[in-house]
């Protein structure tokens, strides 16, 4: 199971919107085995009725009082954005041709 | 070299209030430690120079009028580039945050400013603290003061670095499977990772939210102490942050500097010592355990089973958050935008995947896979689920141990410094170097590194590790403080007055 192709690390990095390169695909699809065989002996550890741990201390939701406070202005929001058009994020298309 | 730069943050602290020096001259003095060492070392990603001296004058000014904002305030502290800083750039060590300047502060510094220490710059970092060397960061590695041509540990290698060569003497790092405390050992400086939830992570850049963890990089047990309380505390920012006041860390520091350790309950974690751990930090380890036994301390060893599974339920539970954290990087809202080639009108999609790829480094590229491929449906039960129970095991194992002795210890990290590039592309060997620290950030509890000496076969410091229950963060600064007396009695100094000299060093 542990073992992973080349075209499924392939198929991971389209998942993960990352473009591979070849070359990359050749030199992380090897390391990836490794790194997935070194951590495959989990899945025997722990019973059954183990109960998981998603954080470290127990969590409890928390509220706060529903009042407004300040926040950044739609300058400070935009002052990172790659490219910016009256006021709002410009973004490339969203939709492909044949949609 | 300036005398100001040797001082402990405890002693410029003291000289800042009797009026002996000022937070201008002491900020002067690392800015221009900096300057002279820095090239070679590269500790530092982004010197503020105007801004460190702005606030230095602001605190001497308070200083003279009495009304000093903390104990620190005038001592200048370095920040890891993993902290969002209101008008200095933070990059997390990515080209695909080149140049962000985020528009608002983390709360640890926030903290730090409003408790009046001037912010020298950001340092270097494995990009997005993934890393055990700091030789992922986009912008070059950090070099060991030790030795300039091995790795000064990671993440936070240029945090740790930073204080070991005497260029900030505060910073602050981050440690989400050691990356505070494995730098601390390999550079003998300390590092503290609190309780989870004891530092706010409101504004830390998230690389696996229910491990992160921000903490104090010093050269000193005190020093960790002051600068804890100063970044420390409940903050409604976060909702993970724990509603209670922190223990009396600064208190816990000086009464364990006496040396005193009767009664205490020392368990040794079987499994944290011997196979894989290089002979010389073994050796200063053991050396380390006999002087609390000397000092009146009991210890037990304990066993703790399930930690040879920690390193692979760490190496799920981390890709798995990273992966989904890093989904924010579309190349729409900040940070960079790669058009892709010979593409006519992409679409956001494509521009997203070419930015991702030339934005993000390998170990970035190989974590956000694992992590991809962990939640996937088909693997989430047997990897990211398993993950999560043999999670639950490795705090039982914790509880049963701290049900035997009151503090745990093993070496902090399994090796000296290596030489970089050794391992740049063997991501098992590397991850190995976090064999010890991994557990207390799977099970939240808190950890100090502190300097144990240097190792017989190649003279480079090694670190011992204290680990508490949740909460008991006074603990590990008690008995933490404890060694260091202990130690630095037998030095008959600081381990790092025998680093080797700096000045004319080239890169």
């Amino acid at each position: 199971m542990p073992d992973i192709s080349r075209d499924e690390v392939s198929h991971l990095a389209d998942l993960a919107r990352i473009d591979l390169s070849e070359e990359e695909l050749d030199h992380l699809a090897p390391q990836l085995s490794v790194i997935l065989e070194s951590i495959a002996s989990i899945s025997e550890v722990a019973a059954d009725d183990v109960p998981p741990t998603s954080h470290a201390l127990p969590l409890t939701n928390v509220f706060r009082e529903d009042v407004a406070r300040p926040g950044l202005t739609a300058e400070q929001a935009l002052a990172g954005a790659p490219a910016v058009d009256q006021q709002r994020f410009m973004v490339p298309r969203i939709l492909g041709e044949e949609a | 070299m300036s005398d100001l730069t040797r001082r402990t943050a405890a002693e410029l602290a003291d000289a800042l209030a009797a009026g002996e020096t000022t937070s201008v001259e002491v900020t002067q003095a690392s800015l221009d430690r900096i300057a002279e060492v820095d090239s070679a070392v590269h500790a530092f990603l982004h010197v503020d120079a105007d801004g460190a001296l702005a606030a230095a004058r602001a605190a001497d000014q308070r200083r003279a009028s009495g009304t000093a904002a903390s104990a620190l305030d005038g001592v200048p502290v370095a920040v890891k580039d993993v902290l969002a800083t209101e008008g200095l750039p933070t990059t997390c060590g990515s080209r695909i945050l080149e140049g962000w300047v985020p528009p608002y502060d983390a709360t640890v510094v926030a903290r730090l400013r409003a408790a009046g220490l001037p912010i020298l710059g950001k340092t270097n970092m494995d990009e997005f603290a993934m890393g055990s060397s700091t030789e992922h960061s986009a912008y070059g590695p950090t070099h060991n003061p030790w030795d300039l041509g091995r790795i000064p540990g990671g993440s936070g290698g240029g945090s740790a670095a930073a204080v070991a060569a005497f260029e900030a003497p505060l910073a602050v790092g981050t440690d989400t499977g050691g990356s505070i405390r494995q730098p601390g050992a390999v550079t003998g400086t300390v590092g503290v990772k609190p309780t989870y939830g004891g530092v706010s992570r409101y504004g830390l850049v998230a690389l696996a939210n229910s491990l992160d963890q921000a903490g104090p990089v010093t050269r000193t047990v005190l020093d960790a102490a002051l600068l804890h309380e100063v970044i420390g505390g409940h903050d409604p920012r976060d909702s993970t942050s724990i509603d209670r006041p922190l223990p009396a860390l600064v208190e816990a520091a000086r009464q364990g500097a006496t040396g005193d350790v009767k009664g205490l309950r020392v368990g040794v974690v079987k499994e944290l010592t011997g196979e894989g751990y290089q002979a010389g930090v073994q050796q200063r380890f053991d050396e380390a355990v006999r002087l609390l036994v000397d000092a009146g301390a009991e210890v037990v060893e304990v066993s703790c089973p399930t930690f040879v599974h920690a390193l692979a339920t760490y190496y799920l539970i981390l890709p798995a958050e990273a992966s989904s954290n890093l989904a924010k990087f579309d190349a729409m809202r900040y940070g960079l935008r790669v058009l892709p080639e010979g593409v006519e009108a992409p679409s956001a999609e494509e521009v997203m995947r070419a930015t991702r790829d030339r934005g993000f480094g390998d170990e970035v590229k190989r974590r956000i896979i694992i992590g991809t491929y962990a939640l996937s449906s088909g693997y989430y039960d047997a990897y990211y689920g398993q993950a999560q129970k043999v999670r639950t095991l490795v705090s039982r194992d914790f509880a049963a141990a701290f049900e035997q002795a009151d503090v745990l210890l093993s070496p902090t990290a399994p090796t000296t410094a290596f030489k970089l590039g050794e391992k740049l592309d063997d991501p098992v060997a590397m991850y190995l170097n976090d064999l010890a620290t991994i557990p207390a950030n799977l099970a939240g509890v808190p950890g100090i590194s502190v300097p144990s000496g240097l190792a017989d076969e190649d003279g480079l410091p090694t670190g011992v590790q204290v680990l508490a229950p949740a909460l008991a963060d006074d603990r590990v600064y008690r008995v933490g403080a404890a060694l260091e007396t202990l130690l630095t009695d037998r030095w008959g100094g600081p381990l790092l007055d025998r680093a080797p000299a700096l000045e004319g060093a080239s890169a």
